[in-house]
């Protein structure tokens, strides 16, 4: 284990070289100099360098942004969920958002051009307005079956989240059987998650819901130490249990419910990065959703810019390496656990 | 001060506890005795205010549990549960600065309470080791290090929230022989600082050795409770426990000693 501190600065080096890392690569490689020249405001009025100015302000600035964001709800929430479940391998999207943004994303594409609804609300895409509704209702919903007169019950709501998930499914392979092949190829596409619609608007509303989490969780951080213990002991630590569940539960549906609407469902980042601070750092959540969102920014810019430059021009979608990266990891995980 | 007045409660058409009263003052040991379903940690539950649909009333320091401030009861009161299960590759060091949460004393001050409190259980060697290897014995010692920092210093003067409670549920059940001995100074010392100690003990032995007060329980019920000599009769223990005993005078101390 080593100090907070020291994953901080290592971080802090990190970040901006990625970002740049970033900004460069793609199907069109703007280098670094350019990049400042471009940002300088004094680059040279030369066809190729305005096209070069037009990809990195117009295209990969909101993406790169973009991807940081996401990251960084994605790793933040997965922090707080797995604090909450007293598990260090659990995943946002257990409490059922991903699978009913899903649904929501599905029944948009499908219904949509079933009756020709399209476009945009608020200048947001549908197809993103009905993931987010998506997501916030199956963690309503599986909230709501946890939750009795005695208060919330943790583990049930593990379940719930199966049982939703679940059914979510089901519906989601309802809409893809009435769906026609242009429909389908959305629909998988969507799910794969992408950085493909990143815009600015889609970058203001994480970062609105990224302050929120900003302002809120590090209050969190001692009374989530506390629930580590166990929910008895954490009430006679003086920790309001019940509403800290419904808090940080609202939190971080919000969270990875926005995320999964600017970017579809990507896997892992909120279970891997996490769960790796941790090992680095030790579980103390004053210094591990922090950081774990760092982490998680990293890793997404990274994701992001593989995905465009393994099958250049084409790109693949950016769940799927992260899928790719993350699945092995976990295995690995789990041999360790195993062997300890 | 903890005052149970005519508690009952009712689980599932089950009656755990009925009628139960008991007070426990400032500066004593309690120690709540019982076979097993006895209805010794529901009744430390409605005690710690973990269960709250039962019937009757509970005070600490003569106010009603449910009225005190989350964070004012938490410093005042402080509980050993049986034993925790915390996965979490948390310092032994900042397992015992959990317990100081409720407080607002400053990462100096509490950093020495941590050390001080480790210290008092013979725990500071475990100091920087990670938690989740530790052995039981370790762990549970290193909890109660916990509680005890949660409760560490006096009430301030004029403070109107009274004298600290610290309650165990069967807290030398994994210790070993010099543990459990050290587990009776701790307990004493406790007491002799004023606070008020409940405990859930099996072992008569120590319930004898560092008790002011016994209370048995039997079917959800207080079948006997005072003196911890004059309680632990061998027809009381027999007729509680359906096993016969002898009880004799320890060679030393000349309190009784109960072997089956």
């Amino acid at each position: 284990m080593i100090a907070a501190n020291k994953l901080y600065l290592a971080l802090v080096v990190c970040l901006p070289v990625v970002v740049l890392l970033g900004l460069s690569v793609g199907p069109v490689v703007i280098p670094l100099p350019e990049i400042a020249q471009i940002f300088g405001g004094w680059h040279s009025e030369s066809g190729q360098s305005s096209q070069q100015k037009l990809i990195l302000e117009v295209i990969r600035l909101p993406r790169v942004v973009l991807a940081l964001l996401v990251g960084m709800l994605l790793a933040s929430c997965g922090a707080v969920l797995q604090g909450l479940f007293r598990n260090p391998l659990a995943d946002p999207t257990l409490i059922g958002v991903s699978a009913g943004a899903s649904v929501g994303a599905s029944a948009v594409i499908v219904l949509g051009t079933l009756w020709t609804v399209s476009g945009q609300f608020a200048g947001l895409p549908l197809v993103a307005v009905g993931a987010f509704l998506g997501a916030l209702l199956a963690a309503a919903i599986v909230f709501r079956l946890a939750t009795s007169e005695r208060g919330t019950s943790v583990s049930t709501m593990l379940l719930a989240g199966i049982a939703i998930s679940a059914l979510a499914g089901a519906i989601n392979q309802l809409f893809s059987f009435f769906a026609d092949n242009d429909m389908l190829r959305r629909i998988s596409l969507w799910q794969m998650g992408s950085m493909d619609n990143a815009g600015w608007l889609q970058v203001m509303i994480c970062l609105a819901t990224l302050v929120v989490l900003a302002i809120f969780l590090p209050r969190e951080s001692r009374a989530l130490n506390a629930m580590l213990l166990g929910e008895s002991e954490a009430r006679h630590l003086g920790v309001g249990v019940e509403w800290l569940k419904r808090r940080l539960i609202f939190f971080a549906a919000m969270g990875v419910g926005v995320s999964v609407a600017v970017a579809g469902t990507i896997a892992f980042v909120g279970l891997m990065v996490p769960h790796l601070v941790r090992l680095l750092i030790g579980p103390d959540h004053r210094h591990l959703i922090p950081a774990s969102a760092v982490c998680g920014a990293l890793l997404m810019v990274v994701a992001d810019a593989l995905a465009r430059i393994v099958v250049a021009p084409a790109e693949l979608p950016v769940g799927v390496v992260t899928a790719l990266l993350g699945a092995p990891f976990f295995v690995m995980l789990l041999m360790q656990h195993k062997r300890a | 001060m903890l005052r149970a007045n005519k508690l009952s409660l009712q689980m599932g058409g089950t009656a755990l506890l009925s009628d139960v009263s008991l007070q426990c003052d400032a500066g004593m040991v309690t120690s709540l005795m019982g076979p097993n379903g006895a209805g010794k940690t529901s009744l430390l539950r409605v005690l710690t205010n973990e269960y709250r649909s039962y019937q009757g009333l509970v005070e600490l320091n003569g106010k009603p549990m449910g009225d005190w401030p989350r964070l004012e009861r938490a410093r005042t009161m402080a509980v050993l549960p049986q034993h925790s299960t915390l996965d979490f590759p948390f310092q032994v060091d900042e397992v015992v600065m959990l317990g100081r949460i409720p407080h607002d004393t400053g990462a100096v001050k509490d950093r020495q309470i941590v050390r001080s409190a480790l210290e008092k259980v013979d725990a500071q060697y475990l100091s920087g080791r990670a938690y989740p290897q530790l052995s039981g014995g370790e762990k549970q010692r290193v909890q109660l290090a916990r509680v005890l920092a949660q409760i560490w210093e006096p009430p301030e003067i004029g403070s109107t929230t009274g004298e600290r409670v610290l309650l165990l549920d069967e807290p030398s059940a994994s210790f070993d022989l010099a543990h459990q001995q050290l587990l009776r100074e701790i307990v004493r010392d406790m007491a002799d600082q004023g606070v008020t100690v409940v405990m859930v003990v099996h072992d008569f032995n120590l319930a004898v050795s560092v008790s002011d007060q016994v209370v048995v329980l039997c079917c959800g019920c207080v079948a006997e409770a005072g003196d911890p000599e004059q309680v632990l009769q061998s027809a009381l223990i027999e007729r509680v426990f359906g096993v016969p005993v002898e009880v004799m005078p320890h060679p030393s101390t000349g309190k009784p000693l109960i072997f089956s």
